[in-house]
């Protein structure tokens, strides 16, 4: 069989365990993220993002209750608090039950190890920071539009609202990829957030002993002044793996049929 | 004394090296049940410890995102220690181990770690605070160093952490405390950068580029515009004593920190054990503290600023210390005059003595003019005494007005104002004995205006007064007034 038929048949197969989900392709190609990726960490070395699909939007509160419905094992209450910490979807009125109203926004309060869970289960996996990087760089018109202050300051607007208002559905205005949300509504999980090294005191980046710690990912950020993305990181280094919050959420990845992932 | 101290460290030689591995400020474990420290939001500061040893104080401080007003109308998102900027006040003995929990609330979008000026440790605590939203962090440290410390937020990117309000003051008690005040407030200048103009109104975002450029939108005590006028400015009563924690959060200037007529007694600037007396400002770096300390005297309204004075009139750097109770005359009197004074020139209708100057060219100048021209002279230069009704003050200023002594002698009264008076003089009855400067500003055509306007006002016998005769008399020398009469 060809393998983009292999591969339609599978997602069909799939769609009957979590309902198609809606992915958008990324070309990928040459990225220069704000983290330093060669053994220099003050050079900037660019990289190549090989072509992946990502989801269009968040996981939604409704998905993630299908899921929870088929796998026991991650309703709460069911999950040992060392994938999970105690606030593990503290807004639901039950394990089965999202709080009313919510079903179109993205779910919160979710572990690292619960979103795993959620992408394997409908064949995908997280995207790496440099995918969601790479993903969150473009606006509704360009793939690249981080030297925009405009770009810049929509994302810092919604860093300076307060989390306690009630989150937006998912499906705001999608960018140029057809992807949607990936600012302005929810912090959002990645695969390998355990390795942007990033200090609890962000002062001692300049520290000579810091490759001795931290090796060849460790983190300066090249470009000072894209605060912006240094913020997200900053986040996301502050968490484990259990961890979860209530402006956390994630969505998933897969590699382009017929591309190695 | 000293002898014994010798002899008891040779005696003890094998305490002494533990003695200096302790060190300083460090009074051995905590003693005692673990102590809940006592927070408190500015202008307020905790009650002062009593406790004579050293204990383990627990301090639970919980980190808040929340949209308060910065400014009347105006709104922006602080990021706070405690839900105030600046954070709450903490209050520790020197010796104390203080165990500190850092909580940032579920409803945060960012984390947050602190670093306290009073830690003795890498990062004064950032590294091993660094929470998630809904997440807690514990350290503990021993208080080594008394004084008064700011803490801050230590997060990516700091600038904007500290900008968003993120400091506060945390006290180290010497062990025997603080002397006793009636009063103790919280104080902590910050500057804010908005995307929008001072006071303009709305929802306010932060401005990083402002913040790099160091161009502040509002500089601000306690957090907001008014936060200590009007019904919360700060009181106290006379003749009490009024001690002021004052920091400075930054993120960028320098605090010229100043209270409009009050005088510090006593300044621990830089927050260290030094204390400079009679103060009139005290400069408070950022990221630094200072204790001030006076005495109230006098009632009224005392107003704190940052002595770069735009700061304060234009940008919010204003705050009030209302002091109530009984005036004290014998140290301020309270207003004792008030008259115009419009400065030799600074008249506020000077064509009169144009016209009056033109005339004199052409020759043609009337007794008229001269009086309306010496009106506008003698109100700018002669009425700050003599008073603009010519009665003078009793006692002080002699009279114009119905003067027997400017009748008299109309040519002496122009050598008074060409060369000055000193000594005594009766007018009218009364003996006045004081200086009347020369009025060497004034030409010729100036003096024979005024005298003219004075000779024909207030009931006096009228007459002129030409410049040729004050040349004259400006070429003699001074007159002995005072012995002639």
């Amino acid at each position: 069989m060809h393998p983009r038929r292999l591969a339609a048949a599978l997602g069909l197969a799939l769609s009957g365990l979590a309902q198609a989900a809606d992915y958008a392709s990324l070309p990928g190609g040459r990225f220069d993220s704000a983290l330093p990726q060669g053994d220099a960490p003050d050079a900037v070395v660019t990289v190549g993002v090989a072509p992946f699909a990502l989801r269009r939007t968040p996981v939604t509160v409704a998905e993630y209750a299908r899921f929870v419905e088929t796998h026991p094992e991650w309703r709460r209450g069911a999950v040992p608090a060392l994938l999970a910490d105690a606030r593990y979807l503290v807004g639901w009125r039950g394990p089965l039950e999202p709080p009313p109203g919510a079903a179109a926004r993205p779910v919160v309060d979710v572990s690292w190890f619960a979103a795993r869970a959620f992408c394997e289960s409908e064949g995908a996996r997280l995207p790496t920071w440099l995918e969601w990087e790479y993903a969150a760089a473009a606006d509704e018109t360009r793939t690249d539009a981080r030297a925009d202050p405009a770009w810049r300051r929509r994302i810092l607007g919604w860093y300076e609202r307060p989390g306690s208002a009630a989150l937006p559905d998912v499906g705001g205005p999608p960018d140029v990829h057809g992807v949607s949300d990936l600012h302005g509504v929810v912090w959002e999980w990645v695969e390998d957030f355990n390795a942007l090294f990033i200090s609890g005191d962000s002062r001692t980046q300049g520290d000579p002993d810091r490759a001795r710690f931290c090796g060849a990912g460790a983190i300066g950020l090249l470009d000072r002044e894209n605060y912006a993305v240094l913020m997200r990181v900053a986040f996301l280094s502050s968490l484990g793996a259990a961890d979860t919050a209530g402006t956390l959420g994630f969505r998933c990845a897969r590699a382009q049929p017929g591309v190695s992932p | 004394m000293r002898k014994f101290v010798v002899a008891a460290a040779l005696a003890l030689p094998l305490l002494a090296p533990a003695a200096d591995k302790a060190g300083p400020g460090d009074f051995g474990p905590p003693r005692g049940a673990p102590v809940h420290a006592v927070l408190t939001s500015p202008p307020n500061v905790p009650p002062p410890i009593t406790r004579d040893y050293p204990a383990r104080v627990i301090v639970e401080l919980e980190v808040q995102e929340k949209e308060m007003p910065i400014s009347e109308g105006v709104s922006y998102t602080f990021w706070t220690f405690g839900g105030t900027t600046p954070g709450s006040f903490i209050r520790v003995r020197q010796g104390d181990t203080v165990e500190f929990h850092l909580k940032n609330s579920p409803d945060s979008k960012m984390p947050h770690n602190i670093d306290l000026h009073g830690v003795t440790g890498p990062g004064g605590g950032a590294a091993s605070s660094f929470t998630a939203p809904g997440h807690e962090s514990k350290f503990t440290f021993k208080a080594l160093n008394e004084g008064i410390y700011v803490y801050h937020c230590a997060t990516a990117p700091v600038g904007m952490h500290i900008a968003n309000g993120m400091y506060g003051l945390i006290l180290v008690e010497p062990p025997k405390g603080l002397p006793k005040v009636d009063h103790e407030y919280y104080v902590m200048q910050g500057d804010f950068y908005t995307a929008g103009k001072y006071r303009e109104k709305g929802r306010q975002a932060f401005d990083m580029e402002k913040a790099i450029d160091e161009r502040p939108t509002y500089v601000l005590f306690n957090g907001a515009e008014g936060s200590l006028t009007g019904d919360r400015a700060l009181k106290a009563n006379v003749n009490e004593t009024v001690r002021l924690f004052v920091g400075n959060g930054g993120p960028n200037l320098v605090s010229s920190f100043h209270v409009i007529g009050a005088i510090f007694d006593e300044v621990r600037f830089e927050g260290g054990t030094n204390a400079q007396k009679n103060v009139q400002t005290t400069l408070i770096p950022a990221g630094g503290a200072a204790i001030a300390t006076f005495r109230t005297r006098v009632p009224g309204s005392y107003v704190m600023v940052d002595h770069s004075i735009f700061r304060a009139f234009n940008k919010g750097a204003l705050a009030i210390l209302k002091v109530d109770g009984a005036e004290d005359k014998t140290i301020y009197s309270g207003k004792e005059l008030d008259s115009v004074y419009l400065g030799d020139r600074a008249g506020p209708n000077l064509n009169a003595v144009a016209t009056a100057t033109a005339s004199a060219e052409r020759g043609t100048l009337s007794l008229e003019e001269q009086i309306k021209a010496g009106e506008a002279l003698f109100s700018g230069t002669c009425s700050v005494c003599h008073q603009a009704n010519g009665a003078g003050l009793p006692g002080v200023f002699p009279p114009l007005a119905k003067s027997d002594f400017l009748a008299a002698d109309v040519k002496r009264a122009q050598g008074i104002v060409l060369h000055g008076l000193s000594g005594k003089v009766t007018v009218n009855g009364s003996d006045y004995n004081s200086v009347m400067p020369p009025m060497t500003q004034l030409n010729d055509d100036e003096v024979a205006n005024i005298l003219t306007y004075v000779l024909n006002s207030w009931g006096n016998p009228g007459g002129r007064v030409l410049a040729d005769e004050v040349r004259k008399r400006r070429a003699e020398a001074a007159p002995v007034a005072a012995a002639a009469h």
